[in-house]
């Protein structure tokens, strides 16, 4: 989905709230609402695609406010109401408030996944370009690289393909690519010797 | 808006979610016996930069280790005795004088956890996310790392299974420091990318 998450190349956000060092979990809760979503996630037996999509779906004012560990609890609740471990009026009456979840799944469920990708399409120095396209669920292919082509600098294993796992038990292996794009393909006003490698899956790309 | 119009039931403060969802999950029993003490434990005291600078340190006094460090980073990176989730698929990347390399993860925050730890709070943040791919250049200087106009700029956007480890340049006049001495030196923002190193730190 065009989602809030998918934040590369936005602009307007300002500085970096950079520090050097910082504990693994400044406050207790945070620590708590980590191990509560392996609980959750471990319990539905989600997909790392359907785990991550679960935070995109948030509301984007929500998502932009609250920090990652509050992302984390969000979806470990999202997860828990839609797979029926419990019901968020009995959330609600225990936090005692409303108790924020995550917008309702937009993609339908995935019943075939199609076949398995067996090995690279593309090598090392091919030339390739990604799929403009727009697809209602998960997906790993940033907005801001669709439509844009690049070079093949990389080629890796084969892995579960995440807009497939993300809906449903089917599951579709494809190899995955680093791919480097000029920045000046990328932005209008991309600098000289500036070069984005992005990792993406064999269905996302076409020969260019 | 709400349903209740002019009146919406506030949000519940985060720690009451949190609570809240912790009460039911363990009146159901998914909550083992102190997995949440023992998983906080893990990960504060376990992973975190100092395994990386010693990676880093390994690689800066024994090429033959760098080498396999570059070709094979999961397999060399386990050899010091890391591994584990998020980190089964690891590609090191090397700066040198010519090429700076930086990693981020625009679409969640996606990260290291063997060699680095828990990402922190900026990395995770939309500024970060939102700009390094963008702006590089003035998003380095800014966070104190500023890049010489020569010196070619890599970012590596974690989108799938791989998991990215900066391999810093060594600095000067550290020819007679100790193994542990060098990875003293190393710091988790030259691990990311968004500091260079120096000997006089």
């Amino acid at each position: 989905m065009d989602g809030i998450h998918d934040l590369g190349g936005m602009q307007g956000f300002g500085a970096v709230a950079h520090s050097p060092a910082e504990p693994a979990f400044p406050q207790r809760w945070q620590a708590v609402a980590r191990a509560l979503l392996m609980v959750v996630a471990g319990a539905v037996e989600a997909s790392g695609g359907e785990f991550r999509h679960s935070i995109e779906r948030m509301e984007p004012g929500h998502y932009l406010t609250s920090g990652y560990y509050e992302h984390w609890l969000t979806a470990a609740a999202t997860l828990a109401v839609e797979h029926g471990l419990v019901t968020r009026a009995d959330l609600e009456a225990r936090a005692g408030g409303r108790f924020p979840l995550s917008g309702p799944v937009l993609a339908p469920p995935v019943a075939s996944a199609g076949p398995d990708v067996g090995g690279p399409r593309f090598g090392v120095g091919d030339r390739v370009r990604v799929r403009e396209w727009h697809p209602p669920g998960h997906t790993r292919c940033p907005g801001y690289v669709r439509g844009k082509a690049g070079v093949v600098v990389r080629v890796d294993g084969t892995h579960s393909v995440p807009d497939v796992e993300a809906h449903g038990t089917a599951r579709r292996y494809e190899p995955t690519y680093s791919v480097r794009f000029d920045a000046a393909d990328l932005w209008r006003d991309g600098q000289h010797g500036v070069s984005v490698q992005v990792d993406l899956w064999d269905s996302y790309l076409e020969r260019s | 808006m709400s349903a209740e119009g002019d009146h919406p039931v506030p949000v519940s403060p985060v720690e009451q979610r949190v609570a809240a969802l912790e009460a039911v999950l363990t009146e159901r029993g998914l909550v083992p016996e102190g997995f949440i003490e023992e998983s906080t434990r893990r990960y504060e005291s376990e992973t975190g930069p100092m395994n990386g600078a010693k990676v880093v340190a390994r690689a800066w006094v024994d090429p033959d280790y760098k080498q396999r460090l570059l070709a094979e980073g999961t397999a060399a990176i386990a050899e010091l005795g890391f591994g584990g989730p998020e980190g089964h698929h690891m590609v090191v990347v090397e700066n040198t004088a010519a090429v700076h390399n930086v990693i981020v993860c625009t679409l969640c925050s996606c990260y290291p956890w063997p060699v680095l730890g828990l990402p922190p709070a900026w990395y995770k943040d939309p500024p970060y996310r939102a700009r390094m791919v963008r702006e590089p250049r003035a998003l380095l200087a800014e966070m104190g790392c500023p890049l010489p106009g020569d010196v070619e700029i890599r970012v590596w956007d974690s989108s799938a299974e791989v998991r990215y480890l900066v391999l810093p340049q060594r600095p000067l006049e550290t020819e007679g420091m100790t193994e542990a001495e060098l990875a003293g030196l190393v710091t988790r923002d030259s691990m990311i990318g968004v500091a260079r190193l120096s000997a006089g730190r």
